[in-house]
């Protein structure tokens, strides 16, 4: 807790995620208080249909919490309006985009739709922001080109550069690394802590790399069966905080290497 | 982002065309008449017969420009269709919208016997009829969006499109059978399609309504761009995807349902121009391809009039058909070449 001076960018107060229909509720996952600090990056992780999405999908308010609330930047989500929520949260989905026949260029740039004017014309600060934001990401090569040309690792990069052109205080990434070779999620992941670290935005992602997510976040959140636990990985790894995350009966949890051994 | 500029010579070059297009189509019709005698009565100067002038002045002029209002109102339409629906096989003709606007006619022609007397004269009116069209798309549309929003399968909302033109056209299957035989005429002959029924008085009444829809059209640039990215990316970007759909919708029924109204059901333009645009235009940012498909739909509407002319013959072909022979091969070529369905 000796970065408790720095300013959280959100916070969550006993939230209770799930889905609401009119007859039933489905809870997925209750009791989550987390806290995001400046220019930390925050991975979260957990096994498949534990609710990581469901998480990231009430942080970004796309879906309603069914307890609790979620505050960014000291004000509760619901209250923002959805231009200014724009303004301090950035997205990278996995779902792909529509038309591909965009230029990398024109991509980015449309991550200055919450500050353009009514047709979306780009102020001299609007391409300054996107120019830079294409060199954070490495991606000045690719510039000119279009969306179909791209692999996923080049075009999960320009994503990427579309959220920081966005100049959010937040980006919040839905599996970044999933489609992509060993190379490039290390890859990928490196230019999200070098991104954190440089620009001071708060990244959360969620992954499945956990190995990977171990070695370079600030900050892991870690959802299993019962409960969600967040603090850094070393004392999660001291905690055995891992060893929660999956049945027993065929991986274990490394402590010396961080990682997960398939069981003989 | 690539501006204007770099297409500037495309543009120049369509423009041109545009004007040589706008007076072949003038100078060619049934009679022949010389071109200079077009060019002085369209400057309104005396021609060497008094006919000439008024051939040119009330017939073809208001034709020409009712083409091109048409093929660029329906060019757009089909656009915004294909932005909307994210697929590139939309248009209103596909999403039954043109149907809607047939069954809000035939309600109106071959139904104002049921109310009779003095109100069937103002039902059969040219405002009713516009009225009725604009309405009967907009229903439309509006039920094919919110059976869109429930069904995520972009496929599946063409499917449900065409479900609700076949619907459409039962009902007025069941109209027809109870209109008279000169109603059914009246009818049928609408759905043929003409652009040459016009008069200025109409002309004017169509184009302040075009307006108004290129107006909505254009104040949704920005969110059209947006929803390039899909709509969850483009809710995160702050859009109000509600509002800007419903301007997206009102925009389309205002086009394609007062065009139907005026001139009858036009095939296939809706669909197969934004890719004939898209192929020299290639781009997504709809700053260029809007006025890309203007240009574009008023220089192939006023080529498809001329043909349906047949100049120096007595012959008037329905301009629904000559559309239809040309811009299904366009779509079965896109199909083709699936390479280039990426939009």
């Amino acid at each position: 807790m000796e970065k408790k001076h720095q300013h959280i960018i959100l916070k969550t107060n006993d939230l209770a995620i799930g889905y609401q229909s009119k007859k039933s509720q489905t809870l997925v996952a209750s009791n989550i208080n987390i806290a995001l600090r400046q220019g930390e990056l925050v991975g979260l992780v957990g096994g498949n249909g534990i609710g990581k999405s469901t998480l990231l999908r009430t942080l970004t308010h796309v879906q309603n919490e069914l307890k609790g609330s979620v505050f960014i930047n000291g004000k509760n989500i619901k209250h923002y309006p959805a231009l200014e929520l724009a303004k301090v949260m950035s997205l990278v989905l996995t779902e792909q985009m529509m038309s591909k026949n965009l230029s990398v260029f024109e991509l980015v740039a449309l991550g200055r739709q919450p500050y353009t004017n009514w047709v979306g014309n780009l102020s001299e600060n609007d391409i300054d922001m996107v120019n830079k934001a294409i060199n954070q990401t490495n991606i000045l090569d690719l510039k000119h080109k279009k969306c179909f040309e791209l692999s996923d690792g080049q075009l999960q990069k320009v994503m990427i550069a579309r959220a920081l052109a966005q100049d959010t205080d937040l980006i919040i990434l839905d599996e970044p690394t999933s489609h992509l070779d060993m190379y490039h999620k290390a890859y990928i992941l490196k230019l999200l802590q070098k991104l954190a670290k440089e620009t001071h935005k708060t990244i959360l992602f969620s992954s499945h790399e956990i190995d990977l997510a171990i070695q370079l976040c600030d900050t892991l959140i870690v959802m299993s069966e019962n409960n969600v636990v967040s603090n850094t990985p070393c004392n999660l790894i001291s905690k055995g905080t891992f060893n929660t995350l999956f049945p027993k009966d065929l991986i274990a949890f490394d402590e010396l290497t961080g990682s997960f051994r398939v069981k003989k | 982002m690539p501006n204007s500029n770099t297409y500037k010579f495309s543009f120049l070059a369509l423009g041109t065309l545009l004007i040589l297009c706008f007076f072949a189509n003038i100078s060619l019709g049934s009679v022949y008449i010389p071109f200079k005698d077009v060019f002085y009565s369209l400057i309104g100067t005396t021609t060497e017969q008094e006919t000439w002038q008024n051939i040119i002045q009330n017939y073809r002029l208001p034709k020409a420009i009712t083409a091109i209002l048409v093929g660029s109102g329906l060019g757009i339409s089909g656009l915004l269709m294909q932005t909307l629906f994210r697929n590139p096989l939309a248009g209103p003709f596909v999403l039954g919208i043109s149907s809607g606007a047939s069954l809000g006619v035939a309600l109106v022609i071959l139904g104002s016997s049921v109310f009779g007397g003095i109100f069937a004269t103002f039902l059969i009116s040219k405002w009713s009829i516009v009225l009725a069209a604009s309405l009967g798309s907009f229903l439309v549309l509006l039920a094919v969006l919110m059976v869109s929003i429930k069904v995520r399968d972009t496929m599946a909302i063409l499917i449900i499109g065409l479900m609700f033109a076949s619907i459409t056209a039962a009902i007025v299957s069941v109209l027809s059978y109870f209109g008279s035989a000169q109603q059914l005429q009246q009818y049928i002959f609408w759905g043929f399609g003409s652009l040459g029924n016009l008069s200025w008085d109409e002309l004017a009444i169509f184009f302040v309504i075009y307006c108004f829809g290129i107006a909505i059209c254009l104040a949704s640039i920005k969110s059209l761009n947006t929803l390039l990215l899909g709509e969850n990316y483009a809710k995160s970007l702050g859009l109000n995807i509600k509002r800007s759909r419903l301007a997206i919708i009102i925009s389309t029924s205002l086009l394609a349902g007062t065009i139907t109204a005026f001139t009858g059901p036009i095939a296939f333009i809706g669909l197969a121009i934004p890719h004939l645009t898209r192929q020299v235009f290639n781009t997504s940012n709809h700053k260029i391809l809007l006025p890309a498909v203007f240009l574009f739909g008023a220089i192939v509407m006023l080529v498809c009039d001329s043909i349906a002319q047949v100049p120096n013959s007595d012959y008037t072909l329905p301009i629904n058909a000559i559309t239809s022979l040309v811009g299904a091969p366009v779509v079965i070529w896109l199909l083709v070449r699936k390479r280039k369905m990426v939009f």
